[in-house]
Parts: C-alpha cells; structure tokens; sequence
C-alpha cells in the first residue's frame, strides 16, 4: 500500500481546505445543535418519547452529516478530481486503483467521524447529552451507514459527466432528503403525508436506525433500515464500480 | 549494430468510433534520444503516446517500451517511466511540496524532491496552491512530477501549448537539460519550430498514420526544399550573373528586391562572396531557411494550423 497514507492524509487536508465542506460538515451541525437546543432545551418530554430535543436530535443530525460528506463532498470531489485529470494523473503512477478508492473514502470517513465527534461534544458540553449505552453499536450503525452513503456518492461521482452536473443533482437530491427524512426537522415534527413518502428516502432508515440505537433499542428491532441500507452499499457499490471512470 | 530500441512500436491500431486515430503506427525509440511526434490536433499523437504510456488498450499492433509490455507488465513499467499529461491540472488547493511529496511516495525508490523543485525554478512556489500558479509554473510542476522516481523514460504530451514564447525557450531548455541526464525523452507538440530545435529525430503524423521519421534536417533536405536569399539593392542588378553562380536554381526580382532560390547550404556564402566582389551595394539581407513546417504543408498539402 505504497503511497496510500500519504494520499489519505493530504486528501484529508484538502477537505479540510475546502470551505463549503468543512462549514457544513463540521461547524453546521453544531449551529442546529445551538440553534434548537435553546429553542426546546433538552427535557425529556413526551413529544419525543420522554428523550429530550437534544438526546433524540443528535443521531439524527449525525445522519445529515453522512448525507452532507457522501452527496455533497464525496461527489463533487471526485468528479472534481476526474474532471481536471487528478485519476488519469494517479493512473500513470504505480498507484494501485484500490489506493486511490482507499485514499478517497478513509479521508471522508474521518472528516465525517470529526463532524460527528464535535457535534456530540458539543451536546455533552452544552446540553448534557446522553451517551448511549451502547456505543460500539452506535458506531456500528454510523459506520454501515457510511459505506451505504459513500457507495451512492460514488454512483453520483460515476455519472455525473462534469463537477458542476454533480453539484447540481446533489443539491437536488440533498435539500429535500435532509429536510424530509428527519435528519434536520424532528420527523415528530413532519405531518404524517410527508413520513409516508419520506419512508423511501435513502437517508430515512440512516435517522431511523442512528436514532433507535443511541437511544439503547436491539438491532433486531430494525432490521429493515439495516437491510435496506447493506443493500443500497451492495448495489451502489456493484454501480460504482461498473460506471467508474478515470477521465 | 543499432542499440537495443527504448520503444518499439509495430502496426498500433486504435479506433474511436469511426475514427482511425491510430491507424498502423510503426516507429522505435533509441537510447537517449529526444523523439518527436508532430501533426495537427486529431492527428493521432496523443492517442499514440498514451498506448505506450500504458493508458490505452490499442486495439491491435505490438508495443515494447523498456523491454516491457505496457499493459500487461503496468505496473513494473510505470514504476519506471515519467509522464506529463495533456490538459492536465492538480486539486485547485494542493500546494507545490505537497504534490512533489505525495507523487514520491507512490514510488518505490523516488528522488528526493527538494532538489527537483529547486531545479524546476519553484523554490519560491513551494507553499503556493496549484491554482495560484501561472501556466508555464504548473507545467514545470508536472516536469518536476515526471522526475520524481527518477525515469529511465519520459513523455511530455503537448508540454509549451498555451505557454507565452518566453516560458516556452525556457522549457526547451529543460527539456534538453534533462536529456542530459542520460534520459529517454518521447514528446509531442504541433509547433514546428519546437520539434526542430529540440527533437534527434521527428515522427509527422496525419490521420493516424506517420507519414514521414527522419532528423529534422533530413526531413527539410528530404523535400529538396529551397533556401532563400533576400536582399535590397538600389542598383542594377546582374540577375544572369547572380543565376550562372553554382547551387541557384533560380532567380526572382520584385521591385528593389532580389530573391535568390537554391537548394545548398553554401548558397549564402557564394551570394555574399559574389556581390562583394563585384562591389554590389546591398543592404536588408536575410536567409529564409525551409522548416519543418513547409515539410508538413509538402507532405499534406495543408498547413499545420489550421
């Protein structure tokens, strides 16, 4: 793996360079945090099955920083980086194609894990968040959802021709998805016509399982959202890879 | 005997389409010898170079380069070759040392890089990010990046396009520097002149065919083309006297000004002897040499920049 290390790390570093990203993946989530926190305080009530706003909010505003580094980041970059030549360039390299996949997901994984790790500290901090109980399941879901989420960014990336195409259909696909499937409004919040075509939002079941499982609920008892969701990393993955382009 | 060729090429097909963009390409490369390819855009340089580089499948034909095959052996063969792309850029936010940095590390034995940048005149750039730099920056750059693992051999696929006149002496110059270095060098451009001041040996291609391979010189002596001798002169010319001298083919008379037509090197010399021995009075004398640039328009018909 040559090479590899050293492209996740300066890959890192673009992200972190690139300002659109680094606001909405790392400091956005915070102000919704702050935002709403002041508004509703963090009381466990009934309007959210005795959590508090906070407690039950922060998984959900962690499924919209996945939807935010795959759809938006993930996308754009990589069709950014195909556009001017940055893959053909790898190509010619010794640079094993695994490296280059390796060196374009792990960066956005970590950038997305740093957005949730500050989202949640914040909590902590401000509101008294409650920690799961379970928190190596929590990560699990965070990690499955990932991949599901990366997959499909990977798809946009494929084929989309331009950057510019790409930005465009990810905010089409990302606007109506964090509004409706919970991950920025409390889906408590949404009136029942909206969850009903919200259920077939491919975020739905990443606020749905983030929610459940921080909140202490079994895998068993949503094995749908963990269904559906290896499935959208099997097939878009299956898509990625056949649609991929170096140039 | 000829050296072992550095590439060889035999019968490389490749089609887009309908397009026959490399339609039966033969040539070879030998050691340490600045290669050209020239031709118009869509004449097939590109789509040749990038076959041997590895990029392309061809769709028919043999490629050896370095004693490898560059599909089958990609890896090992891109571990030792050195390539600057066509219309290529960087991430608008990577800086200078990063990318210098990172393209070493996907090398097996890399040169250090701080010498290369030093080299490449980017010492000053080296916390710049790729988008600040200027044009004939970001190809020194990509030089620099074709360098890094230190290569037996090494393309440059359109390397002065865009650039101003100044930065483009100065990458010629480069360009020989690393020749210099015992290095293999394979480039292509569609300025004439550059294939003439840089390239041992040129390859012309025209619809994906090379349709001639020869030392710049050869070529241009090839055509039987004429050199020119231009000058002014108030007085009465001896025009007959001027054609009886050896090596004129011909001689043409515009107003004031002469033109003398031959085919030798010495043709100047025996103009300028003859006039001033017979004490002509002549000023405003220049040569007009053939270039590669009239070998293309004989061989084609067109010209090159169209």
């Amino acid at each position: 793996m040559r090479g590899f290390w050293k492209l996740t790390f300066i890959e890192l570093k673009l992200l972190l360079r690139e300002p659109l990203a680094a606001f909405f993946t790392l400091i956005f989530p915070v102000m919704m945090l702050f935002l709403f926190g002041a508004i509703y305080g963090n009381t466990p009530t009934p309007f959210f099955a005795g959590q508090g706003f906070v407690d039950a909010m922060v998984p959900a505003y962690a499924a919209m920083i996945i939807a935010t580094s795959s759809i938006m980041s993930l996308s754009i970059h990589m069709a950014d980086s195909r556009e001017r030549g940055v893959l053909r360039r790898y190509r010619a390299t010794p640079l094993r194609p695994l490296a280059v996949l390796g060196g374009q997901v792990i960066p956005i994984f970590l950038m997305t894990l740093m957005g949730m790790v500050i989202l949640i500290a914040a909590g902590v901090l401000v509101y008294h968040l409650k920690m799961p109980a379970d928190g190596l399941s929590v990560l699990g879901g965070f990690v499955l959802s990932c991949l599901s989420f990366f997959a499909l960014g990977f798809v946009l990336a494929a084929v989309m021709p331009t950057a510019r195409s790409a930005q465009v259909v990810a905010m089409v696909l990302y606007y109506p998805m964090i509004f409706l499937s919970g991950s920025s409004i409390p889906r408590e919040v949404l009136p029942q016509g909206v969850r009903s075509v919200a259920r077939f939002l491919p975020l739905t079941p990443v606020v749905n399982l983030l929610r459940a499982l921080w909140k202490g609920d079994g895998w068993s008892g949503h094995l749908g959202d963990v269904l559906f969701l290896a499935g959208v990393f099997v097939v878009g993955s299956v898509v990625a890879a056949r649609t991929f382009r170096w140039e | 005997m000829n050296p072992e060729p550095v590439i060889f090429v035999r019968n490389l097909r490749k089609t887009y389409g309908d397009v026959k963009a490399a339609d039966g390409v033969d040539f070879d490369v030998r050691p340490n010898e600045i290669f050209g390819m020239v031709g118009p855009n869509g004449a097939g340089k590109t789509t040749t170079i990038e076959c041997v580089e590895g990029l392309r499948t061809p769709d028919g034909g043999e490629i050896r380069a370095l004693g490898l095959d560059p599909h089958r052996d990609g890896h090992a063969f891109r571990e030792k070759v050195g390539v600057q792309l066509q219309e290529s850029q960087l991430q608008s936010r990577i800086r200078v040392w990063e990318v210098l940095d990172l393209f070493a590390s996907f090398y097996g034995k890399p040169v250090a890089w701080e010498p290369l940048l030093r080299r490449l005149g980017l010492e000053e750039k080296r916390r710049a990010p790729f988008a600040k730099l200027s044009g004939g920056q970001k190809q020194r750059l990509f030089i620099a990046l074709a360098l890094v693992n230190d290569p037996q051999l090494i393309f440059f696929d359109e390397l002065s396009t865009g650039l101003d006149p100044q930065a483009r002496r100065a990458m010629w110059d480069l360009v020989c520097g690393v020749r210099d270095d015992g290095k293999t060098i394979v480039l292509t451009t569609h300025f004439m002149e550059e294939a003439e001041r840089l390239c041992d040996r040129v390859a012309i291609l025209d619809h994906g065919k090379i349709i001639a391979l020869d030392t710049p010189e050869n070529l241009i002596r090839g055509l039987g083309a004429e050199n020119r001798v231009v000058f002014t002169s108030d007085k009465e010319l001896p025009v007959e006297a001027l054609q009886a001298l050896p090596g004129v083919k011909r001689v043409e008379r515009i107003g004031e000004r002469l033109i003398v037509y031959g085919a030798d090197d010495r043709l100047v010399m025996d103009v300028v002897n003859y006039l001033s021995t017979s004490r002509v009075k002549f000023r405003d004398l220049r040569t007009e040499q053939a270039s590669l640039e009239d070998v293309f328009l004989t061989l084609t018909g067109r010209v090159m920049r169209d």
